[in-house]
Parts: structure tokens; C-alpha cells; sequence
């Protein structure tokens, strides 16, 4: 009897090994849960809510991959990451994807072996100063006390601008964004900085925003968006094409309210492959017919997902810019869902 | 007389390794140590293994790489160009300086209360013991971050200091408290050795002339000794002794143009003198009222453990009550007190790796910290960290305990 139990307990330990070692996607579905990675509070992208629920722009990405995989929005175990843990959680297997406004660089892409499956947000670094600092440019911040979020780019980019333009400064490392508004609105620094769109949903936050302002100069290039482990190809693809589907549902001009018509009927053949009427797109990954469409349904499209959480009606206030599409003068492009 | 053979010299067998006594600790010693060579092996190979597997090496090339960030606290040259090991360099320099500064704040502090905790006043003894409750019974990080806090939300910020109507003014106009450090007046010389400005070489000779005074200042006192022994009257030692200390660094600054530079605000911030940052004070402080609590208790038991006959011995020739404390207790008290000084010491050092809370500097900020990050090579840093933070704390035990040997009852 003895011997039976740990014979049996043996053989569901060698099970799980092999459970392990296969894909993410299999992972995902036999827990039931995705394991998504997102800011530790970055209102507009992610944050929770009062009731706390996790809301944002990163978020509505995790939930959409959750609908497509798991066909339940709310399968979604958020897990919170600062700047540093971001990557280890990441390459450890804690979480299964990263939705944290994660900048695409190179050496991220090929050193430290993760896939970018694509850019939700196209963003630029900015500086916030208080109105009463009389400061109208980034060039006048010569010896200016500057907070700055350890372990990201904007702490490489903000040492090289101020080299190249040959002024000085004082960084003040700080660990999340909490803490940097809270040094900030001390005044333990003159300026913060930090993606353009953090910055403004940061200053939405404040008690009163509109004494600080967003200096023009935008001095780097981030596009943000949602990266995978790499060499597991299959599970990066359908993090890839459901954010592929939630912009070209955008272009296409399905929403949230008329996808449920748009896939009874409709004249468009590429509306129909998306939305799993005609084809088997989404059999190609493993996944149901029907993932872009529950994806669209439960999150919006992705213009939807930007006024609900970014948009000009929000506190936040941002405008679309280079995130339009690009019938509209914007970056966003998929490519044709065939 | 002896009654005792020798043991029968037997020729050696195999078997005695584990049936003889006087062999088998050996033996079983023997295969514990493979044991757990086997056993580090084994961990090391997984280690590389599971690394290839994800295709990534252990390199330390990155070291030589530009950091390329900046750092708020710099002892030594350094910018955003300067490699990785000089980042490194900053954050070891800016720990040892912290780790240095509370060590001496502490045993001072914990000197104080430990001593008072004991004395006959009934105030003083429960405000000690009250301080030595309080501070060792909440985390050191509560308290950095507390004091941290109440730096930065309740001092002025430099822009407070600026226009006709500021809210707040400089101490004495020479000194600033901001939420962003103190600022205190910086000494600096306006000549140096060949008729330049004033250079590290000045403050090299002010050190050598600090040293010169210690040993004079000894001299005195030893030949004061002396005479008292041979005649029974000690020689005044107070007038030749600050003599010895101030003489020599007066004249020194008057021929070299010792100035002060005041703090001013300029800009965003005040600049010209010495600026403490706020992390720094508030990881100097917690770390200082942290630590002396738990050497306070360490005095107290020393002092304990000197048997009551001393101090009775010690009144009954004279003495005077102050002095016996610092002449015969504390002196037999340190027997006890320096061992486990020396955890403390080991303590502060390696807590004060908890300056990345409050954005200090340290090594573990630069190197375990912004480096590990914007590099990615983890194992290498933390293995780097690791060996750094065992060195600095086997240099301190050493030191501490050839101090403690030198202090040790010598038995003859």
C-alpha cells in the first residue's frame, strides 16, 4: 500500500515535469489562469480600480489574450512588477506575459532573450515640472534635481540628453512611481521623468494638475508594448495576433457593440476571417474559431480600449498622435489577417 | 612507576578506519567532506547547465562596458562614460562611508545609553531603557523610511530659501536644511605647495600633521606618567597638549589661505560647500539609533558582568564615582562588550545594503542594482556582491578581533 502511494506520487511528479516543459499555451489552459505582469500602479495603464479590479490600457491587453486563450476575460492573475523585477519574473516562468509600457530595445530583444510581439503605445520620454518653477524648456534645467525610475531606459536616455546638450544635473533613483510622485510633489526633485503618457497619468492623479505642466522637448524614441519569453514561438504568436486583431478590429470597424452582428453577417471577407466566420485562423494556433471575436467583445477594439482608458475624455487626456492608425496619420499597421 | 604500557602496536588494518577510535571521526570526517564537495559540484554543474540551456554564459566583459547612468553621490571621479567597475567603485566607496559612519554614531549612542540605563536616577535610567525598547524592537527599514519621509515632506525645499519673501533662511546664513540634504560650509585652500591652488596634496599634510599631534599628545602624556611615578606629582598636561594639536594646524591654515565656502543658492539648488544628501542622513541615522540600542544592551551586560567589589574597591581607595566607571569598570567591561560589538559592526555594514530604499548609492544600488539591470548579467553581479559584502565583513571581524585579543585578559 505504501509503496503504491509513492510509486503513484512518483509517477504524477514525473507527469507534471513533462507538463512543465511543454509550451506556455498548454501551461495557461491547464491552470485556467493567465499569469500576466503589469506596472505596480500606473493609472490609465494599470491600476486597480475602487473595487479592486485591475483597469487600463496594459490591462485590457492581458484580458484580451485571457478571452481569446481561455475564453474568460477575468482568467487573469495580475501580477505586479516594478522596473528591476520586471524580467526576472518574466524569464522565471512567474508570469506569462509582460504588459508593463516595457520599452522595445534590441539588447532586451536578443541579450536577455525576449520577444516584443508588437507595440501597443508609441511613446516618447518627458520631463513634468511644477508651473511655479518658471521653466519653458528642458535646456533650462541645467542643475536641476531630477527624479528618475531606476532600471529603465529613460535613466540611460535622460544621462545621454544631458550630456549631449552638455548640462548638468542630480538624479534622485526612485523605485516606482508612487514614490516618485510623492518625492516630486515634495519638491525632493525639480522635475520627474518618464514616458510622456506615465507622465500624464501621473499628473491626472494630483490634487491639482493643472500647476504642473509636460515640458515640449520629447527626447527618445519608446515604443511600449507586450514581450514573451524567447523560443516558445506558438505562445508569442497568439499574444502577437491578439493584439494584432484588437487594432485591425479598429480599422476594420468592429466594436465591441457590433461584433456580435458583424460575425452573423457580413460582406467583408476580412472581417469574416477575423471574427472566425470564414477560415480557421484561429485553429493555426491552437486556439477556437471564435478568439479574436470573444477578445473584441469583452475588451473593445483597440480605439475603444485607448478613449476608455487613455483617451481625451478621461482625466489623462491623451491625444491618439502617433497611436492613430495609419489611414489616419498614425504608426498603427497590422499586417492582413489571411 | 608507571604501571601503564604501551598498547600493543598492532600492524594497520583496513577496518580499524571505522571499528578504531582513534581513527574513525577521522573517517567519517574524510566522507563529509567529499559529501559536500559532491554535493557543491553537483549544484555548480546544474547551475551551468540550466545557464547553457538558456543559452546564456557567465561573463564579466561587461564590467569594462560604459555604465551609462549617473549617480547622485560620488566620491571618486565618475560620469555616465565611466565603465561599469568604476560605478561599481562609487557604490563601494559610498557603502564603506555609511558603513563607517553609523559604526562610529552607534557605539557612541549605545556607549551613552548603555552606560546611563544603569544609572541611579530614576528618569534617566527609563528614558534609556524607553530608547533602547523603541528602536530595537521596530525594523531598521521602518526607521530609514520614517526618517527619510519626515526629511523630505517637513525641511523646505531649496525654493524656499529664493527671493525677498522666502519662507525659510539659512542657520546662521552657513548652513541649509533642505529636503534634498544639508548643506554646510566647505573648508578648501587657496594656496598649495608651489604657489598653485589648493590640492588633495593639502589635505594629505593635514593628515600627516593630525598624526604628528596624536603621538606628540601621547609623548606628554606618557612622560607625565613618568614624572608623577618617580616624584608623586603629575605636571599639568592640558596647556602642552592643545598646544601640540592646534599650533601646528592654525599655522598651517594661515600659511596655506584656509576659506570657507559657503553654501549659496544657485539655480535649482544650492552649490558651494559640502552637501550631505538626505539619503544618506536618513540611512546614517536609522542605521546609528538602530545599532546603539543593541549596543546599549551589549554595555549594559558588560558592565554587569564586572563584579560589584570593583566599584566598592574602587570608592574605598578614593576614587571619585566618574571615574571608576571609565577607570576600572568600563576597562573589564570591554572584555565583555567586544565580541559581540562585532556583530553589530557586521550588522550595520550589511544592512546599510537597504540604502536602495531611499535611492542611496551604495554598492548594491549601482552594481547589484541599476547595473544588474540595464546589463542583465544577474549571476555575475550578485556573485560580484556577494564576494564584496563577505570580504568587507571578514576585514571588519579581523580587525575587531585582534582589537579584542589585544584587550583580553592576559593570563600568564
Amino acid at each position: 500500500m505504501k509503496k503504491s502511494i509513492i510509486l503513484g506520487a512518483l509517477t504524477i511528479a514525473g507527469l507534471s515535469a513533462v507538463a512543465a516543459s511543454a509550451g506556455t499555451l498548454d501551461d495557461v489552459k491547464a491552470r485556467g489562469k493567465l499569469n500576466c505582469g503589469v506596472t505596480t500602479g500606473l493609472v490609465g495603464f494599470a491600476a486597480p480600480n475602487a473595487s479592486g479590479e485591475w483597469e487600463g490600457f496594459d490591462v485590457a491587453v492581458c484580458r484580451a489574450v485571457a478571452a481569446a486563450v481561455l475564453g474568460d476575460a477575468t482568467a487573469v492573475e495580475f501580477v505586479p512588477t516594478t522596473g528591476k523585477t520586471r524580467f526576472t519574473a518574466l524569464s522565471s516562468g512567474e508570469i506569462d506575459m509582460l504588459a508593463r509600457n516595457t520599452t522595445w530595445t534590441m539588447s532586451r530583444d536578443t541579450d536577455l532573450k525576449f520577444d516584443f510581439v508588437g507595440v501597443n503605445y508609441y511613446d516618447g520620454q518627458g520631463f513634468m515640472v511644477p508651473k511655479a518653477l518658471g521653466v519653458t524648456s528642458v535646456k533650462d534645467l541645467d542643475g536641476a534635481t531630477v527624479c528618475i525610475q531606476t532600471g529603465t531606459t529613460t535613466e540611460l536616455n535622460l544621462a545621454d540628453y544631458f550630456r549631449k546638450n552638455n548640462i548638468s544635473y542630480e538624479p534622485v533613483p526612485i523605485e516606482t512611481n508612487a514614490e516618485g510622485t510623492q518625492q516630486y510633489l515634495a519638491g525632493a526633485c525639480d522635475t520627474y521623468t518618464t514616458d510622456a503618457s506615465g507622465l500624464a497619468s501621473t499628473r491626472a492623479t494630483f490634487e491639482a494638475p493643472n500647476d504642473h505642466m509636460l515640458l515640449p522637448e520629447i527626447i527618445s524614441k519608446e515604443p511600449l508594448g507586450p514581450l514573451v519569453r524567447h523560443g516558445d514561438n506558438e505562445w508569442g504568436d497568439i499574444v502577437m495576433w491578439t493584439l494584432n486583431a484588437l487594432i485591425a478590429a479598429e480599422e476594420l470597424g468592429v466594436t465591441s457593440a457590433n461584433v456580435n452582428e458583424m460575425a452573423a453577417a457580413t460582406d467583408k471577407p476580412e472581417v469574416a476571417r477575423l471574427l472566425g466566420t470564414e477560415g480557421d485562423l484561429g485553429a493555426m494556433m491552437g486556439l477556437d474559431a471564435e478568439w479574436a471575436k470573444r477578445a473584441i467583445e469583452t475588451q473593445g477594439n483597440y480605439g475603444e480600449i485607448f478613449a476608455k482608458n487613455l483617451g481625451e475624455e478621461t482625466p489623462i487626456g491623451l491625444a491618439r498622435g502617433l497611436n492613430a492608425q495609419w489611414t489616419d496619420g498614425g504608426l498603427l499597421y497590422t499586417p492582413p489577417f489571411r | 612507576m608507571s604501571t601503564i604500557s604501551d598498547p600493543p602496536k598492532g600492524s594497520f588494518r583496513l577496518s580499524m578506519l571505522l571499528n578504531d577510535t582513534r581513527y574513525r571521526s577521522m573517517t567519517l570526517q574524510v566522507i563529509a567532506a567529499i559529501a559536500l564537495a559532491l554535493a557543491l559540484a553537483y549544484l555548480y554543474s546544474n547551475l551551468a547547465a540550466n545557464l547553457r540551456a538558456f543559452g546564456l554564459n557567465i561573463s564579466f566583459a561587461f564590467l569594462g562596458n560604459a555604465a551609462g547612468y549617473d549617480i547622485n553621490q560620488t566620491l571618486i571621479d565618475y560620469t555616465s562614460q565611466s565603465t561599469n567597475l568604476r560605478a561599481a567603485f562609487v557604490g563601494i566607496i559610498n557603502t564603506l562611508l555609511v558603513a563607517f559612519l553609523a559604526c562610529v554614531t552607534a557605539t557612541v549612542l549605545g556607549v551613552i545609553a548603555g552606560v546611563l540605563r544603569l544609572s541611579n536616577n530614576w528618569l534617566v535610567r527609563k528614558l534609556m531603557s524607553f530608547y533602547v525598547e523603541i528602536f530595537r524592537n521596530i525594523p531598521v527599514l521602518i526607521w530609514i523610511i520614517i526618517i527619510f519621509t519626515i526629511m523630505t515632506v517637513t525641511l523646505p525645499g531649496p525654493n524656499e530659501f529664493r527671493g525677498d519673501n522666502a519662507t525659510s533662511s539659512m542657520l546662521f546664513d552657513l548652513f541649509a536644511f533642505t529636503n534634498r540634504g544639508v548643506y554646510i560650509p566647505g573648508p578648501y585652500f587657496t594656496r598649495g605647495f608651489g604657489g598653485g591652488e589648493g590640492s588633495a596634496l593639502n589635505w594629505l599634510m593635514v593628515l600627516a600633521l593630525l598624526a604628528g599631534s596624536f603621538f606628540g599628545a601621547r609623548f606628554v602624556t606618557a612622560r607625565a606618567s613618568r614624572i608623577q611615578e618617580a616624584t608623586g606629582v603629575r605636571p599639568g598636561t592640558l596647556l602642552p597638549n592643545l598646544t601640540i594639536w592646534f599650533l601646528p594646524l592654525i599655522a598651517f591654515a594661515l600659511v596655506f589661505g584656509l576659506h570657507w565656502d559657503i553654501p549659496e543658492l544657485k539655480g535649482f539648488n544650492f552649490s558651494g560647500g559640502i552637501k550631505i544628501g538626505a539619503p544618506l542622513i536618513a540611512l546614517w541615522l536609522a542605521l546609528s539609533v538602530y545599532t546603539g540600542a543593541f549596543i546599549a544592551e551589549n554595555v549594559r551586560a558588560g558592565i554587569q558582568a564586572v563584579s560589584k567589589g570593583q566599584t566598592e574597591a574602587a570608592a574605598a581607595l578614593g576614587i571619585r564615582q566618574g571615574r571608576i566607571m571609565s577607570l576600572v569598570i568600563l576597562p573589564q567591561a570591554l572584555r565583555v562588550i567586544i565580541p559581540p560589538l562585532i556583530s553589530q559592526y557586521l550588522n550595520i555594514t550589511k544592512n546599510s545594503s537597504l540604502a536602495i530604499l531611499v535611492g542611496y548609492a551604495d554598492i548594491t544600488a549601482t552594481l547589484g542594482g541599476i547595473t544588474l539591470n540595464q546589463t542583465g548579467r544577474a549571476i555575475e553581479c550578485v556573485l560580484l556582491l556577494m564576494a564584496f559584502y563577505l570580504i568587507i565583513s571578514l576585514t571588519i571581524s579581523a580587525v575587531m578581533n585582534v582589537y579584542n585579543k589585544s584587550m583580553k585578559l592576559k593570563e600568564r
